[in-house]
């Protein structure tokens, strides 16, 4: 019996890069800054890949939206061992969530995958939102901020998914077809094997357009502009009580 | 006698002369008096948080950072500028007092510690970044500043320090200068002697030698700033250093090979350097012992699962990661096709490279969990390089666990001898030395690659030195520092 598990990865900035603000304000700068595949994603597909091993699941596709670089990406997933990788080309366009739901969607209706794990949010924009558009789209459960997925094996066509809420751990049984997004503590992604990471060099990987899909990718949604935080100016020492009711009184503190 | 050794060794202290600490050298030394602080307070100022005299303030300069070896220093002090340092010196040598020069104090020599009660002279305020070239690439600071403050300072104008090593966030300038330290990145940037362009010190006597230069070639003379560039404090004291600096490289790749031979090893180092030539800035190996370790007391997952014999950490620094990706997919190509590596992985992302540096970063701490650790720093030529760590286990058997790391592209072994749960002993010492040193001898090895000599083997120093050069060394010394105030009891065997 065939169970597909589609899996949505995001080329982004290195966590561990010091980012900077371009010049315009109009974004944070890209330009020869070193680029990974989402931390959350990978614990996506890494879940994947574990569902494949444990036998419930009998293919894993990667898809990422974006300009060629992404292919990069999704080769990394296929080091990992996805099966089959998926580029939307988009070109220089900037994916919003909703457009990327949407682009997801029409993939959905093709690839007809059983599950749809991604990653909770990308580190770059913070949204958290292209899991949950997905599912309103398709009309199909959801379970975000996973940190347990089962799936028993004998019974293929629900999910129990452990989700991390402010008041502790949250179990929820869903059908299958289904959306989890994936949180920190939901597995340790491994390392991909050298074999492997020749191997998916050379993997064809299915290319496609917004066009060919019939997605309008324009959304409503204009970044005006992008500044850093205020600098943080230093404190100030004061040497006796007095001073320091004067100093709060001086911030309208008190 | 034997009770005063039987009592170093139950505190888990050394004491590797035999002789009783106050005639530690033929020299004579005078006791600090009030006299001696009065004047140390007055060339400092009068700052009295510059002079520390406080017992229990003064335990953790007295002591190595191993707790191996421990002084009994009376008086720390702690000047904030070259004439300060010079007062100091001149003073010392006209009084005959001893002093001890203290960086970050991270050596694991016993260098950088009293053996008895030398004054201790901490450059840790001299910390000033005072200048940089960015055309030339050339820093100028002071010997106080940390090795990770210089790093933090050069990033964002897109240099990096040459080298780099375990005890970044404490050591000093001054003291990776005076050991000539070596490190991960000796291998793409050369050693000290050739990234230090200048340096200002000051001898025994309290003169100022300015050796400051920041020009890349200058051959007027002799070349008198390599004498205090690795003589662990002996000859003067370095008070400013002009260093060239390399740009960082933006593009980093690091990946994780494993080898079931050291044969493998070899072949690969070799691969390493023609294939990946100037992008190679690392090439550090493990033995299997050094891994069990570092899963058995780090949160690390063993990337392998046949349980590889060695495991080699190799990084790649450039500028173009296109360049760089391609020089090394046609590397790990061909070293696949060969069959010298059974496994590997590279990492993808700045997380996964930090993780596979941790496998290398947490030998020692994970060594330094489990009880007593022997240590050995040596150079060795490659064929004999894993040999000796093979004959070690044989000689200890179940005594000891014996592992084997390194800077192998460097020759350079990191020789660990560890008892379990057992405290430092002199039996095991026995065992292990000069076994080890004459091994080395015999090979015409090095027995400090980077360490250097310190307290720990300046008895051992003829093993890889002949005694006519050890004859020019004592000349030196005896002429620089002719009362021997500097840094007494330490490298020379007088």
């Amino acid at each position: 019996m065939s169970f597909k598990v589609l899996v949505p990865i995001k080329r982004v900035v290195d966590y561990a890069v010091k980012i900077r603000v371009k010049g315009d304000k109009s974004g944070v700068e890209t330009n020869g800054v070193k680029m990974s595949m989402n931390p959350f994603d990978e614990i996506a597909v890494e879940e994947a890949i574990r569902l494949k091993e444990k036998g419930i699941a009998t293919e894993v596709v990667a898809v990422s939206m974006g300009p060629k670089t992404c292919q990069e990406t999704i080769r990394g997933s296929i080091a990992m061992g996805a099966d089959k990788g998926i580029h939307v080309d988009g070109g220089t366009t900037d994916l919003q969530p909703l457009a990327v739901a949407k682009l997801l969607k029409k993939l959905v209706d093709k690839e007809k995958p059983n599950l749809v794990i991604l990653g909770k949010q990308a580190i770059d924009d913070d949204s958290n939102q292209t899991g949950q558009m997905l599912a309103g789209l398709l009309n199909w459960p959801q379970a975000t901020f996973a940190s347990k997925v089962d799936i028993d094996k004998s019974s293929p066509n629900s999910v129990k998914v452990t989700r991390e809420i402010d008041g502790g751990l949250e179990t929820l049984s869903m059908k299958l077809p289904a959306i989890i997004t994936c949180d920190l503590r939901l597995n340790e992604p491994r390392y991909a094997k050298l074999q492997n990471i020749m191997k998916s060099k050379k993997a064809e990987l299915q290319v496609l357009t917004p066009q060919e899909l019939g997605v309008d990718t324009n959304t409503n949604l204009k970044t005006i502009s992008v500044e850093e935080p205020p600098k943080r100016t230093g404190g100030v020492k004061v040497d006796s009580i007095d001073a320091v009711i004067t100093s709060l009184k001086k911030f309208a503190l008190i | 006698m034997l009770n005063h050794l039987s009592k170093l060794v139950s505190n888990r202290y050394i004491g590797t002369t035999i002789c009783s600490k106050r005639c530690y050298t033929t020299f004579k030394y005078n006791k600090l008096n009030d006299k001696d602080i009065e004047e140390f307070k007055s060339i400092l100022n009068n700052e009295e948080t510059l002079l520390i005299r406080d017992k229990d303030d003064l335990v953790s300069f007295n002591s190595d950072w191993m707790k191996k070896y421990k002084g009994n220093s009376q008086l720390l002090l702690k000047p904030r500028n070259t004439e300060q340092v010079s007062s100091i010196l001149r003073y010392c040598n006209e009084r005959k007092l001893a002093l001890v020069p203290q960086g970050g104090n991270t050596g694991l020599v016993g260098g950088s510690v009293p053996y008895d009660d030398e004054i201790i002279l901490s450059m840790s305020l001299m910390n000033k970044i005072n200048d940089f070239d960015p055309v030339t690439g050339v820093v100028t600071c002071e010997a106080g500043v940390i090795l990770q403050q210089l790093e933090d300072y050069l990033e964002p104008l897109g240099y990096t320090v040459p080298f780099d090593l375990g005890a970044k966030g404490s050591c000093q300038l001054g003291g990776n200068i005076s050991t000539n330290a070596g490190g991960i990145r000796l291998l793409r940037y050369g050693s000290l002697h050739g990234n230090v362009l200048g340096l200002e010190a000051v001898l025994a006597n309290g003169t100022v030698l300015n050796l400051n230069s920041t020009l890349r070639k200058d051959n007027t003379g002799y070349d008198l700033k390599q004498l205090f560039i690795g003589s662990e404090g002996t000859l003067g004291v370095i008070t400013k250093v002009s260093l060239i600096t390399p740009p960082k490289p933006t593009s980093v790749n690091v990946a994780l090979l494993a080898c079931d031979s050291f044969s493998s090893v070899k072949k690969l180092l070799i691969q390493a350097k023609t294939k990946l030539g100037d992008i190679l800035s690392a090439f550090e190996f493990m033995d299997r012992g050094c891994i069990d370790l570092v899963l058995r007391h780090q949160p690390l997952q063993e990337p392998f699962s046949e349980k590889p014999k060695f495991y080699i950490l190799l990084e790649t620094s450039g500028f173009n990661e296109t360049h760089d990706q391609e020089k090394l997919n046609e590397f790990l190509e061909y070293i696949m096709e060969q069959g010298l590596t059974v496994d590997g992985t590279v990492a993808t992302d700045s997380k996964n490279q930090s993780t596979i540096w941790k496998f290398r970063e947490t030998i020692t701490e994970s060594l330094g969990k489990e009880g007593a650790v022997y240590k050995y720093d040596l150079s060795l030529p490659i064929d004999q390089f894993y040999e000796l760590v093979e004959v070690m286990r044989l000689r200890l058997g179940s005594k000891a666990n014996v592992v084997g790391f390194g800077h192998v592209g460097d020759a350079n072994l990191h020789l660990n001898i560890s008892t379990p749960n057992q405290k430092y002993s002199k039996e095991m010492i026995n065992l292990i030395e000069p076994f080890v040193y004459e091994y080395t001898s015999k090979h015409n090895g090095s027995i400090s690659a980077e360490h250097g000599i310190g307290l720990m083997k300046k008895d051992h120093l003829h093993y890889s030195k002949t005694s006519s050069s050890i004859q020019l060394m004592k000349l030196l010394k005896n002429s620089m520092d002719p009362n021997h105030i500097l840094n007494p009891n330490k490298v020379l065997p007088f």
